[in-house]
């Protein structure tokens, strides 16, 4: 249990009326990449949006480090060392590269001395630093967003779906940096690329129709055929 | 963004040439209509840029905003003239400075009171503010009129700058309006680099593009709504009490600013501040130019000057449907 950085226990999240989750739980073990898979519309953001407080859960619990945070505003949460990176990007695309990663600074003083991890991690950002964010490609975009949730000491990063509508070679940078970035941290991802989940990730969750249905060590489920077409529908 | 340079020029060009050819090439009584409408301009820059950056941030389209101008003339007006005060302050400089003081004072501490009490619970319901920013507004017009009654109040007491003049081009202009346009572009200035080069700037541009994600980076986005909603409120009461030695104080205020405010933050593009600060400047020397040409003996229908606002708006919203600096979508 103490291993475990966060742990999600049957979780209820509405949106308006409709009832989204319907008992979603995640645990995520310190220093893992552990991923959430399943189809369009599963729940997987919702989820992550849940643990964010965005959509916050109407029952269940959420704990971080074994601290509950359900009902505690996004910010609160976001403060106590959990980094967002939402689907879309969601970078701020008037603000430079530069103030999109000085407006995550919790502390003085913490981008100057993340700069050189970040642009070692996404070359491309150094010569792009003074260009505002909606000059960059999709790809730069993501590595933007993943720079940004770097800049403080997080130590959960939740990153939702970074390899969609990119091209094969960004994906490959994505991965690369998510691995080196799983040494210092936790990750919880979101993906639908199974290949590119199958390869990054230590455990999986599968959610289906608002609950989460399967979970077990990734290397399990990689060897197992029918559970991926059952549940992926991926051959 | 070169069309929207070219259509500012072209507005441009055009009201400097038909400006002078109403004033029949006399570059003194252009020169006044110039200074009349630097003088509006910063008067409907002070409500403007609050509704524009309220709006941007916010999603709230602040229907008080032209009240906090009004109060701001009032309490200007009440202070400036209170018999105790001039007993206690004779200089009537020092007495219009600390005029303009508690107009912002007012403002900003009813505007945290506003946003506090009674916006933030209807946060999650936009067409409610919306009717709560406009019930707002009345209730502000009604307590004027408990507190000061309906009649209009003219500014007597004169101080300095009020009752200065300076010569240029053989026709006297008045150094008040040259004060206020001048610190109405220091204000414009000095907003701008708040916006551009502080790091609550950052934040408030960032939460105009998307507040969700700025609260998820650990960014307490309430308390930056308070603080720009009180800041919104601050500067249009010190709108109201810098315009009140010209106008006075009276309830026709609050409506008068607000409609050509909001022209101006559409005309703008919405949440642009450049765009605001600009369309501000074009809308008041138009309504100048205008009321020059609309007086005149052979036209001599005034409904124009006022009409002025929404009339450049139509034109530039066809050539520029989102507004000079507004987002395509």
């Amino acid at each position: 249990m103490a291993d475990n950085i966060l742990e999600v226990n049957t979780i209820n999240t509405f949106i308006g009326q409709f009832h989204i989750l319907e008992g979603v739980s995640v645990t995520v073990p310190k220093g893992s990449i552990t991923v959430l898979l399943g189809r369009n519309g599963a729940g997987k953001t919702t989820t992550l949006k849940s643990i964010m407080g965005i959509t916050p859960p109407r029952t269940g619990t959420i704990l971080f480090d074994g601290k509950s945070v359900v009902g505690k505003r996004p910010y609160t949460i976001a403060k106590l060392g959990i980094g967002y990176v939402p689907e879309h990007r969601a970078i701020f695309k008037a603000l430079s590269v530069r103030e999109n990663l000085e407006i995550a600074e919790r502390n003085k003083g913490e981008l100057e001395r993340k700069v050189d991890f970040i642009f070692e991690l996404f070359p491309d950002l150094k010569r792009l630093y003074a260009l505002p964010g909606g000059k960059l490609s999709g790809g730069q975009q993501q590595m933007l967003a993943i720079a940004r949730a770097l800049v403080p000491d997080n130590r959960l990063l939740l990153i939702d779906e970074p390899s969609e509508g990119l091209a094969p070679v960004i994906i490959e940078q994505l991965m690369h940096a998510i691995r080196v970035l799983a040494d210092k941290t936790t990750v919880l991802l979101v993906e639908q690329n199974f290949r590119m989940a199958s390869k990054l990730a230590d455990r999986y969750v599968v959610i289906e129709e608002g609950c989460s249905v399967h979970t077990g060590d990734m290397s399990n489920l990689v060897t197992d055929a029918a559970l991926i077409q059952r549940y992926l529908g991926v051959a | 963004m070169n069309k929207t340079f070219l259509v500012i020029g072209a507005v441009a060009v055009g009201l400097f040439l038909f400006g002078l050819s109403n004033a029949n090439g006399d570059l003194g009584s252009f020169g006044i209509t110039i200074m009349s409408g630097l003088f509006q301009a910063m008067l409907l820059f002070l409500v403007a840029s609050g509704l524009s950056i309220v709006f941007g941030l916010m999603d709230v389209l602040n229907f008080a905003q032209g009240s906090f101008f009004m109060i701001g003339a009032y309490v200007a007006y009440a202070v400036h003239h209170s018999p105790q005060l001039i007993a206690a302050i004779p200089n009537a400089d020092i007495r219009f400075i600390i005029a303009l003081l508690s107009a912002v004072f007012v403002g900003g501490v009813l505007g945290v009171f506003f946003e506090r009490a009674l916006l933030r619970p209807l946060y999650a319901r936009p067409i409610f503010q919306i009717v709560m920013t406009f019930g707002v507004a009345l209730v502000i017009g009604e307590l004027i009129k408990v507190v000061w009654t309906p009649t209009p109040y003219s500014w007597t007491a004169m101080f300095t700058a009020r009752s200065g003049f300076f010569t240029l081009f053989e026709q006297q202009f008045s150094t008040y309006r040259l004060f206020v346009i001048g610190a109405g572009f220091l204000l414009i200035i000095g907003i701008g680099l708040l916006l551009q080069r502080t790091r609550i700037g950052i934040i408030i541009r960032a939460g105009v593009e998307d507040s969700q994600m700025v609260e998820a980076l650990g960014i307490n986005v309430r308390a930056v709504f308070t603080l720009v909603f009180t800041l919104g409120c601050a500067v249009a009461a010190l709108g109201g009490a810098v315009a009140a030695p010209f106008l006075g104080a009276s309830t026709g205020l609050a409506n008068q600013f607000l409609l050509s405010a909001i022209a101006i933050v559409v005309l703008g593009g919405l949440g642009s501040y450049g765009g605001t600060a600009i369309a501000s400047i074009l809308v008041g020397v138009s309504v100048a130019v205008i009321q020059d040409w609309s007086a005149s003996p052979g036209v001599n229908a005034p409904v124009w000057a006022s009409l002025t606002p929404m009339i450049l708006l139509v034109l530039i919203l066809l050539i520029r449907p989102s507004g000079l600096f507004g987002k395509e979508n």
